[in-house]
């Protein structure tokens, strides 16, 4: 049984690997494709071209090399952990990403925290409850999480600060402490969180209906267990299974989806930047942040890949 | 009797309180939001004042427009870093006696040869160069700089050219230090100004700190600026509103945000100013059949400026040609001879016209030319772009929009890849020559329509030369009603927007005539 776990790991860690090299070139190649670089950039941004400088600007960044050579580069300082330099800032990248990560980690941390606390618990209720007042309402505030706009959302919760406190909860300057940053995240936090929630709570509700609905739950009802085990040691856990894979989603998306909130919200991380960058084909920026958000992305997969084994046998002994 | 002492002690307690909060507080730092992550700090090597509000902070200029009249003009300059300036006789050599004692942030002093390498660096006669260099072209006519010791400076012209001075004293014109390289003045600047650099964080903020050794004593009375970049104008406005920044970035508020931000705060003090950008119509004289003057001056005849200002601006805008109109403008034609141009009549009876010349053309309501009106793709470019689009069907030209991504946009101008654009031009000094030059003059990098006229250009000489301004006004207002008449470069409006400042920012003043130059801030200081 362990060789064949071990086998499944190993065939899920060079899938990664695999995967992470496709996005590489794909990330790469599609950058170069998108019109205009860097040098057009900056000199669109004075209104003028000049043919000479432009064509100076690109030799001394090394745009002017065949594109597989600039491949070769990049992956070659990205094996030794040099980054490269930012063409905007001229500093170091790591310098410019580093800092962002943490920040947009904790958002997405505590986004993630409201949905599973409030989307998992919800779900359940809504589930057991089927078609009563409790279902329809919790049926209609997950609703309305999902198709509320996020930046409208976000826009009103400014608002009602500004006109109820006179204050409004932005990122102006790093948070000191850990209230002052529990408090100063949690708002944001909560504006996506409830999106991620009614996600959340909607699938668990579909999920524990289905599962309510299997011969074993009946089985377990008929040897007299009590409800709460019913839900949440026989039926919970099965029903896991798709929810855990949405979280997992739900978490790569927001170490680099947030682009609307950290906009609204003015918080200074991964996802703002990155447009940004983008918008100055700013590259070697572009090409790291997708490169470590694809990272994150494919590494909670396999951390979910994992959990299946844990929670499904079937998955662990399946050839 | 003890009535009247009373009242004479309650009128002396008054009046020593309106003192009191007249007098400049030191201390405070003042948070401003700025619009975007500026490209760099590095002013020169720049064109949008994204930098300069932030940076000009960090520098001084050899001389200065006064930062506390709104109206830029010749009289207004004032020593900076100079302590006077002299003309030569013949008006060729513009000498500067500079002011002893000055340093660097870094310690380093101040001398003649930090100006020479500045001009250098200008011109392009440095070792290390710009990564770009846009305002190259002002400085052509400056043949050499000779210093004589560390503080006197010369600049020798080819020809007599008295607004030379009027570009010195423009915030795009501040003086670099020799000891430092371009690329460190883009990632650390070193100035003389009366703000020291601190950070540069992209996406976050950019903070300033008091310069202790600045050389006006007992200046600045902040202890710094802090910019902290919000992009979302929505989240801007509410920070403001809640009090989170004490000003709005400068010229970045629009009528209708400014009836919001009094509505929520009516403490709030805001100005609507000309920021001398103006919305033009630029078509490619080289491809058929726009070659032929007749169909560009059907055009032009087209344009009714009133609408665009109303649907555009609701009103908050200017009809005017080349030169920022009066009165905030210095150089604008006066309402009396603006009418008398084509195109800025009668709305109805030039359209008449216009569509008359299109008939003879060969074009009609049932053989309409279809063009289409290329523009970058942002909001201020577009929107204006489709209602030329929708102007332009009255006189027989069915036009579509061309969006152009933002960063092909001058290269797409520069190649000539278009046939009809619409695009925006600022000016960073309310005066002829930068406009002049720059716009229209043969073989311009930013002439982009390629109008070239060699007996306008002698006027552009002829007026470059005057020194009586108002002989010089003439001369300018018939060299831009021939550049109106020969559809160079159809002006559409010139803009106003608005900047908000709480009541407790003092000393603040809004330019006029430019949205470059007035960010100085030595003086502002805040009564909290």
């Amino acid at each position: 049984m362990e060789a064949r776990l071990g086998i499944y790991l190993v065939r899920r860690f060079f899938l990664m690997v695999l995967t992470l090299f496709g996005i590489s070139v794909l990330v790469f190649v599609m950058l170069r494709l998108v019109p205009g670089n860097i040098a057009d950039i900056v000199f669109n941004a004075a209104g003028m071209i000049d043919v000479a400088e432009k064509a100076k600007l690109e030799k001394e960044l090394g745009l002017d090399q065949p594109i597989v050579v600039q491949y070769a580069q990049w992956i070659s300082g990205l094996a030794h952990g040099d980054l490269g330099y930012s063409y905007v800032s001229e500093k170091p990248a790591l310098q410019e990403i580093a800092p962002r990560i943490p920040i947009t980690a904790k958002l997405a941390g505590l986004a993630l925290t409201f949905a599973v606390i409030f989307g998992v618990p919800l779900g359940v209720i809504s589930a057991v409850r089927q078609n009563t007042a409790l279902d329809y309402v919790l049926r209609v505030i997950s609703l309305s999480g999902l198709s509320m706009p996020a930046f409208w959302l976000g826009l009103l919760i400014l608002m009602g600060f500004v006109a109820y406190f006179g204050t409004i909860p932005i990122y102006t300057n790093p948070p000191k402490g850990f209230w002052n940053t529990f408090l100063l995240f949690s708002i944001p936090a909560a504006a996506v969180g409830f999106r991620s929630s009614a996600l959340v709570m909607r699938l668990t509700r579909s999920s524990m209906l289905e599962v309510l609905r299997q011969d074993y739950i009946r089985t377990a009802r008929a040897k007299g267990a009590p409800n709460q085990s019913v839900y949440y040691r026989h039926a919970l856990r099965n029903a896991m299974l798709p929810v855990v894979t949405v979280i997992g989603i739900e978490a790569a998306f927001l170490m680099g989806g947030l682009i609307v909130t950290e906009t609204v919200f003015n918080i200074p991380g991964v996802a703002r930047f990155l447009v940004e960058a983008i918008r100055w084909r700013d590259y070697p920026i572009v090409q790291n942040l997708v490169m470590f958000i694809a990272v994150v992305a494919v590494s909670i997969n396999f951390l979910i890949d994992l959990l299946y084994a844990v929670l499904d046998p079937r998955i662990r002994y399946a050839k | 009797m003890i009535a009247k002492l009373i009242a004479n002690v309650a009128l002396a307690v008054a009046v020593s309180t309106i003192a009191q909060a007249d007098e400049p507080k030191h201390g405070g730092i003042l948070h401003i939001y700025h619009r975007e992550t500026p490209p760099s700090l590095s002013i020169h090597e720049e064109a949008t004042f994204s930098v300069n509000v932030p940076a000009m902070g960090l520098f001084n200029n050899l001389v200065i427009y006064d930062q506390h009249k709104p109206q830029n003009s010749m009289s207004d300059i004032v020593p900076e870093l100079a302590t006077s300036w002299a003309w030569d006789s013949a008006n060729a050599v513009l000498t500067f006696k500079l002011r002893e004692g000055v340093t660097w942030h870094d310690g380093k002093p101040f001398t003649a040869k930090d100006v020479k390498c500045t001009f250098d660096l200008l011109q392009d006669k440095a070792q290390d160069k710009f990564r770009k260099n846009p305002r190259r072209d002002l400085f052509n006519n400056v043949s050499e700089v000779t210093t004589n010791g560390d503080f006197e400076v010369a600049l020798h012209l080819k020809r007599p050219q008295p607004s030379l001075l009027a570009m010195i004293a423009s915030g795009y014109t501040p003086m670099y230090p020799c000891h430092l390289t371009p690329a460190q003045m883009r990632t650390h600047p070193i100035g003389t100004g009366p703000y020291k650099f601190v950070e540069f964080k992209q996406n976050e903020s950019i903070k300033l700190a008091r310069n202790e050794n600045y050389w006006k004593k007992g200046l600045p009375y902040l202890d710094g600026i802090e910019y902290t970049i919000i992009s979302n104008r929505a989240t801007a406005v509410l920070a403001f509103v809640a009090g989170k920044v004490d000003m709005t970035f400068p010229t970045e508020m629009t009528s209708a945000l400014i009836q919001d931000i009094k509505q929520q705060d009516p403490t709030a003090i805001c100005e609507i100013k000309p920021i001398n950008v103006n919305t033009n119509l630029i078509v490619n004289r080289e491809n058929p059949p726009f070659d032929n003057i007749e169909l560009r001056k059907a055009m032009a005849l087209a344009l009714d400026r009133k609408a665009f200002i109303d649907i555009i601006f609701q009103g908050q805008a200017d009809a005017g040609g080349t030169l920022l109109p009066p009165p905030e403008g210095v150089w604008g034609m006066p309402p009396e001879i603006l009418k008398t141009v084509p195109g800025y009549g009668d709305v109805n009876k030039d359209r008449e016209q216009a569509r008359a010349i299109m008939v003879k053309l060969g074009y009609g309501a049932n053989n309409p030319l279809k063009i289409k009106v290329s523009t970058r793709n942002l909001a201020t470019y577009r929107d204006p772009a489709v209602v030329l689009i929708d102007q332009l069907k009255t006189i027989y030209i069915d036009a579509e929009l061309d969006p152009v991504e933002s960063s092909q946009w001058f290269a797409k101008i520069a190649r000539n890849d278009y046939s009809v654009g619409l695009n925006l031009t600022g000016n960073g000094i309310d005066d002829p020559d930068q406009a002049f030059y720059e716009n229209y003059a043969c073989g311009s990098e930013r002439n982009y329509t390629h109008y070239c006229n060699k007996e306008l250009e002698a006027l552009f000489d002829k007026q470059s030369v005057e020194t009586d301004v108002e002989k010089r006004k003439k001369m300018v207002w018939d060299i831009d009603k021939k550049l109106q008449e020969d559809v160079a470069r159809p002006i559409l409006m010139h803009a106003r927007s608005g900047t908000c400042w709480k009541p407790y920012v003092k000393n603040m003043t809004i330019m006029n005539n430019s949205a470059y130059n007035g960010y100085r801030y030595d003086d502002l200081w805040l009564d909290k």
